[in-house]
């Protein structure tokens, strides 16, 4: 009944941006997970110190294959080893998938929203990617907000199509020509509303709480919003 | 025994005997909720212990602030692995709103404004452990950190510490709140590292 820790291996790692790089890793009978759940890391020491952080699947269902992607954060304790040192090949502890709550039911035909802020793009991701693999033909918009273009993560994922809409803003530095200016997430950026939209939004505390109070403002259902808190929790990441 | 993930290395905190297994120091305070932040109304708010034989017994804002309060420093332990030591509280005792509450119940299902919940035995709320706390590091609580008010039960993982916390249903029977049917532990207590359910 309780979750068992797993032996993954790191089989191929991928740089998004200058500070974030996916990891691929590969888990014996890994039992598959939704989009939007997340794993329980735990990395011990040769003395048998260890630490455990959580983090969100980048990836849609795969096989025995996970993707997560790491934000590094340069005084943490864990993500400049994952992010710099963690070679291929070697073993890492995982547990999971966690999490029914910040989930998206492929089977779900209603239309979805995703309000991501910086890495909070993460298990958002997971979610476009499922309704990609599976085809859904529930629309689906990404509202995806970051700080500059460099900060930018799948990038060559982040192209619309019939059913996927993608907004990207710009917190401080738009690239040239942009017709939006830069500034934080404003109700133009998330709307118009519609009370059948269920909405996803992941990122830092401060994105979260105006993102989901200007969507509850804009007459988006309640009970439909979604949340989850994602990121640096000061410097320890 | 646990694999060693080579290279790995590690930053061991002076606090180390502090912390619980697997969780790891914070210096701000990271929020952790479902959903958007509830706004609730002073004027409104009323806080609602009901019993077993569904008595209810219920403080205004006003009646709640007139009890006896106290001054908790207490550490406490997220789910999501952070950990902060040495937090400042001001609040109410559950001994003190439980202390005229006949009952013989032994679990507690407490609610939120929102949808939230969670639950715990009653003896976890008792003797000095639990209180509803409106006040954090000598300010008004925030509403994104569960304000106007929400229960401390800093024993157990946080999220039973629930936000902007609305009344506390007394059971014979215990009753899973909302993490704890989405396969978080029914007790989570950190020092045993009970996170999910089965730990």
């Amino acid at each position: 009944m309780a979750l068992p820790w797993r032996v993954a291996r790191l089989v191929a790692r991928r740089d998004e941006s200058a500070t974030a790089r996916t990891l691929v890793l590969h888990v014996d009978d890994w039992p598959g997970h939704l989009p939007g759940q997340h794993v329980d890391l735990r990395l011990t020491a040769e003395d048998g110190y260890s630490a455990q952080r959580s983090y969100s699947i980048a990836s849609a269902a795969d096989g025995d294959s996970l993707e997560l992607t790491v934000q590094l954060l340069p005084t943490g304790e864990v993500s400049p080893f994952l992010v710099n040192d963690y070679a291929i090949g070697d073993p890492i502890e995982l547990r999971g998938p966690i999490g029914g709550w910040f989930v998206w039911a492929p089977t779900d035909p209603r239309p979805v929203l995703l309000v991501g802020g910086g890495s909070g793009v993460v298990p958002l991701m997971a979610m476009l990617r499922t309704h990609r693999d599976i085809a859904s033909r529930a629309p689906l918009r990404l509202v995806y907000s970051v700080r500059s273009p460099g900060d930018v993560v799948y990038v060559d994922e982040l192209k619309p199509t019939e059913e996927v809409d993608v907004t990207l803003l710009y917190t401080r530095a738009a690239p040239p020509e942009w017709p939006r200016p830069a500034g934080r997430v404003t109700p133009v950026d998330l709307g118009p509303s519609d009370p059948r939209v269920r909405v996803y939004v992941c990122g830092p505390t401060g994105f979260v709480e105006a993102a989901s109070r200007q969507l509850v403002a804009l007459g988006y259902d309640e009970r439909q919003i979604r949340t989850e808190r994602f990121g640096p929790s000061g410097s320890q990441g | 025994m646990a694999i060693v993930t080579p290279g790995f290395r590690g930053r061991r905190s002076a606090a180390a005997e502090r912390l619980p297994p697997g969780q790891y120091l914070a210096e701000d305070f990271p929020v952790l909720s479902a959903g958007p932040t509830p706004q609730v109304p002073l004027d409104g708010w009323t806080f609602t212990i009901t019993t077993e034989a569904g008595q209810p017994h219920s403080w205004s804002w006003a009646e709640l602030l007139a009890l006896p309060r106290e001054t908790p420093t207490v550490d406490i332990h997220c789910v999501t692995k952070w950990s902060k030591l040495d937090t400042t509280w001001e609040g109410v005792s559950l001994d003190t709103l439980l202390a005229d509450v006949e009952t013989s119940a032994d679990f507690a299902l407490v609610h939120s404004y929102g949808a939230y919940s969670t639950n715990l035995p009653l003896e976890d709320l008792l003797d000095g452990k639990a209180w509803i706390a409106f006040r954090y590091d000598g300010e008004d609580l925030a509403p994104e950190h569960g304000g106007p008010a929400r229960l401390l039960v800093p024993h157990l993982y946080f999220w039973k510490s629930a936000k902007w916390v609305r009344g506390i249903q007394l059971l014979h029977e215990d009753e899973p709140g909302f993490w704890e049917t989405l396969g978080y532990h029914e007790y989570g207590d950190p020092w045993r590292e009970q996170r999910y359910a089965g730990d």
